[in-house]
């Protein structure tokens, strides 16, 4: 009888295990079919397109999207949909390898695309795939204070004067961040007779009147209208106008000096779009990106435009005599985080000692 | 020979074998996978890794306002599920519903509120910055974030302890002659001990390991020692080198760090419990 007993009981830990090794093998057919599932669309007329972007575009492309369906609808009679993805510029990057399936992605930083472009899904050559380095809009860092100036801020100098609170966010954990120190770093390196050390002492200065250190340009936003502190937010110069729409007559806009050209770059993400069969419909949204229409929006969106003429349209807007340097003139994006912001590079060295 | 017990429904095998698969899949397997990716780096590399002053700094600051808040957790949460037990009141019900809020709401969304709420421009900071203390963005407000996520675990686990002591033991505690702190001390707590060492663990363990509601409120400033581990970790992953294994190393050790701990108030609860039979 015991022995029955045994028998049974072992007969019911084999079903149990069979049981897990089919729900397991399930599991393991249910992802694996489900990617074949997306190629099937193609069949409906109607094209399907995600865009991966990041956060400060959001509202840019939901207008440009419609903008761009009425077009494509118009000249191929032909529908399409448009998707938009935003997040960290990097964590979108990531989201994107790991199989986010974006067919074109318009990121923050030409880096985060090379990072894509490394994995081998999108092919060489992006760069100069569209002009102006595949960037059809650039922005700037500026300065946002609060109404009156009452510190006077003017240019990068007048933020080491004692009690003046910065808010800018944390160059170690946001993209967007690093430009803000960089664009400070050539603002001293201009400085006549300006040695390395006291360049660093200029950023030491500067980063102990930091208030507050936000994680994302989002969170330093917060922290500097909703929370009301410190004196000047190093903003983009596209969010910082946005703010001063939101909030009529509580904000000024101060262009420094010298700053820094951000250039937004846009790709094709060719592995994704030969899968989904969307490569000529990418090309074509991408494209459409340069023409006037479309960077009149860009610059309604306070982007600036990077067709030149409809940027002089925009010059009550921006402040076009600010001197800018680019991410070349500190040797590419990969020199410049390895000499700053790396584990005890100089951000390290500048803000913890 | 062992004698078969008999259950009402059956199935020990079919079960523990759910239990198992699931476990692997949703538990093991993502922690299996942290642990291969920081083997990637050699002792020397991880060590450095983890000892960084930053990292160091942040392992302080989590495990230290982790502990704070649970403590406090613990005094608050126990006041809260008494009056919820012993008492009856208009709305009642709906206090005990509010418990869990903290579970319902998006951490970040905490966090935002939190911030502003006890920043010195906000209306509960002003009260706290006439008396001289930051709330937000210092390890004040760290501590009131981990306060908010934290206090359901306690509350929770206390209530159904409480609601089986019957007060006719504080009753006869009060009668053959014992103060009302003898009773609390003597009577009410022992019962209640391992149920709020369940709490504290848990709160703490939220604690160690929380994100969303804390990188609003800390600031995160590794000079003023408020930054904490997440965060950290979470830097690694953001920056411009996507620094996975760096990341998985920090993650290691604070799983390590957050065993341990459970390890240690398990122990502790265990003799509480020989202590009370």
């Amino acid at each position: 009888m015991s022995c029955n007993l045994m028998k049974s009981k072992s007969l019911t830990k084999l079903t149990a295990l069979v049981l897990c090794v089919c729900l397991l093998a399930g599991l393991l057919t249910g992802c694996g079919s489900s990617s074949g599932e997306t190629s099937a669309e193609e069949e409906s007329n109607v094209i399907e397109l995600l865009n991966v972007s990041y956060d400060p575009t959001r509202e840019f492309y939901e207008a440009y999207n419609e903008l761009f369906a009425a077009y494509y609808e118009e000249t191929y009679d032909v529908a399409v949909e448009i998707t938009q993805s935003h997040g960290g510029s990097g964590s979108q990057a990531r989201s994107v390898i790991e199989g986010n399936e974006a067919d074109v992605v318009t990121l923050a930083l030409a880096h985060d695309i090379t990072l894509i472009e490394e994995e081998g899904m999108i092919d060489e050559g992006w760069l100069d795939e569209f002009d102006n380095n595949s960037s059809p809009y650039t922005s700037t860092i500026v300065f946002l204070v609060r109404a009156g100036n009452e510190k006077n801020i003017q240019d990068w100098d007048d933020l080491i004067q004692e009690g003046v609170d910065i808010i800018t966010p944390d160059p170690k954990s946001s993209g967007g961040a690093c430009w803000n120190f960089l664009a400070a770093w050539y603002y001293v390196w201009q400085q006549d007779g300006s040695d390395e050390e006291q360049m660093k002492e200029f950023m030491r200065e500067l980063y102990a009147n930091v208030l507050v250190m936000d994680s994302g340009a989002r969170g330093a936003t917060t922290t500097f209208v909703e929370n009301g502190q410190g004196d000047v937010l190093i903003a983009w110069e596209n969010e910082a106008l946005q703010t001063m729409a939101d909030y009529p007559g509580e904000y000024e806009l101060i262009t420094p000096s010298v700053s820094i050209l951000a250039e937004p770059s846009v790709a094709i993400v060719d592995e994704n779009a030969a899968k989904h069969g969307t490569e000529d419909v990418a090309q074509e949204y991408l494209d459409y990106l340069y023409t006037d229409e479309a960077q009149r929006l860009i610059g309604e969106y306070y982007y600036r435009p990077t067709n030149q003429e409809i940027l002089s349209e925009f010059s009550n807007v921006f402040d076009l005599d600010v001197v800018l340097c680019t991410i070349d003139d500190f040797g590419g994006w990969d020199a410049a985080y390895e000499k700053f912001f790396q584990d005890d590079a100089i951000f390290d060295e500048i803000y913890n000692s | 020979m062992k004698q078969k017990r008999n259950r009402v429904i059956p199935g020990f095998g079919l079960t523990l074998g759910i239990t198992v698969t699931m476990l692997s899949l949703l538990i093991l397997l993502p922690l299996a996978s942290v642990l291969i990716r920081s083997f990637e780096l050699t002792p020397a590399e991880f060590w450095e890794t983890i000892t960084r002053s930053n990292v160091v700094g942040a392992f302080q600051t989590s495990i230290l306002c982790a502990l704070i808040a649970a403590a406090i957790n613990c005094v608050f949460g126990l006041i809260l599920a008494w009056i919820l037990e012993r008492y009856e009141f208009p709305g009642k019900r709906l206090i005990d519903g509010m418990i869990e809020l903290p579970f319902a709401l998006p951490t970040a969304v905490a966090g935002i509120t939190l911030a502003k709420m006890y920043s010195d421009q906000g209306v509960l900071g002003q009260a706290l910055s006439r008396i001289g203390i930051q709330g937000s963005y210092s390890r004040v407000g760290l501590v009131i974030a981990l306060v908010f996520v934290g206090i359901p675990f306690v509350v929770r686990s206390i209530q159904p302890v409480l609601r089986k002591l019957p007060p006719s033991c504080e009753e006869a505690a009060l009668m053959l002659g014992a103060s009302r702190g003898f009773t609390f001390r003597h009577v009410i707590l022992p019962e209640l001990t391992p149920a709020l060492l369940t709490g504290f663990g848990l709160a703490l363990a939220r604690g160690i390991g929380e994100y969303g509601s804390v990188i609003y409120i800390s600031g995160n400033s590794s000079k003023n020692s408020t930054q904490v581990v997440s965060y950290v970790i979470m830097q690694k992953l953001n920056s411009g080198s996507a620094d996975y294994v760096g990341a998985a190393a920090i993650a290691l050790v604070l799983l390590a760090i957050s065993f341990l701990l459970m390890f240690l108030l398990n122990l502790v609860q265990w003799f509480a419990a020989r202590r009370t039979r």
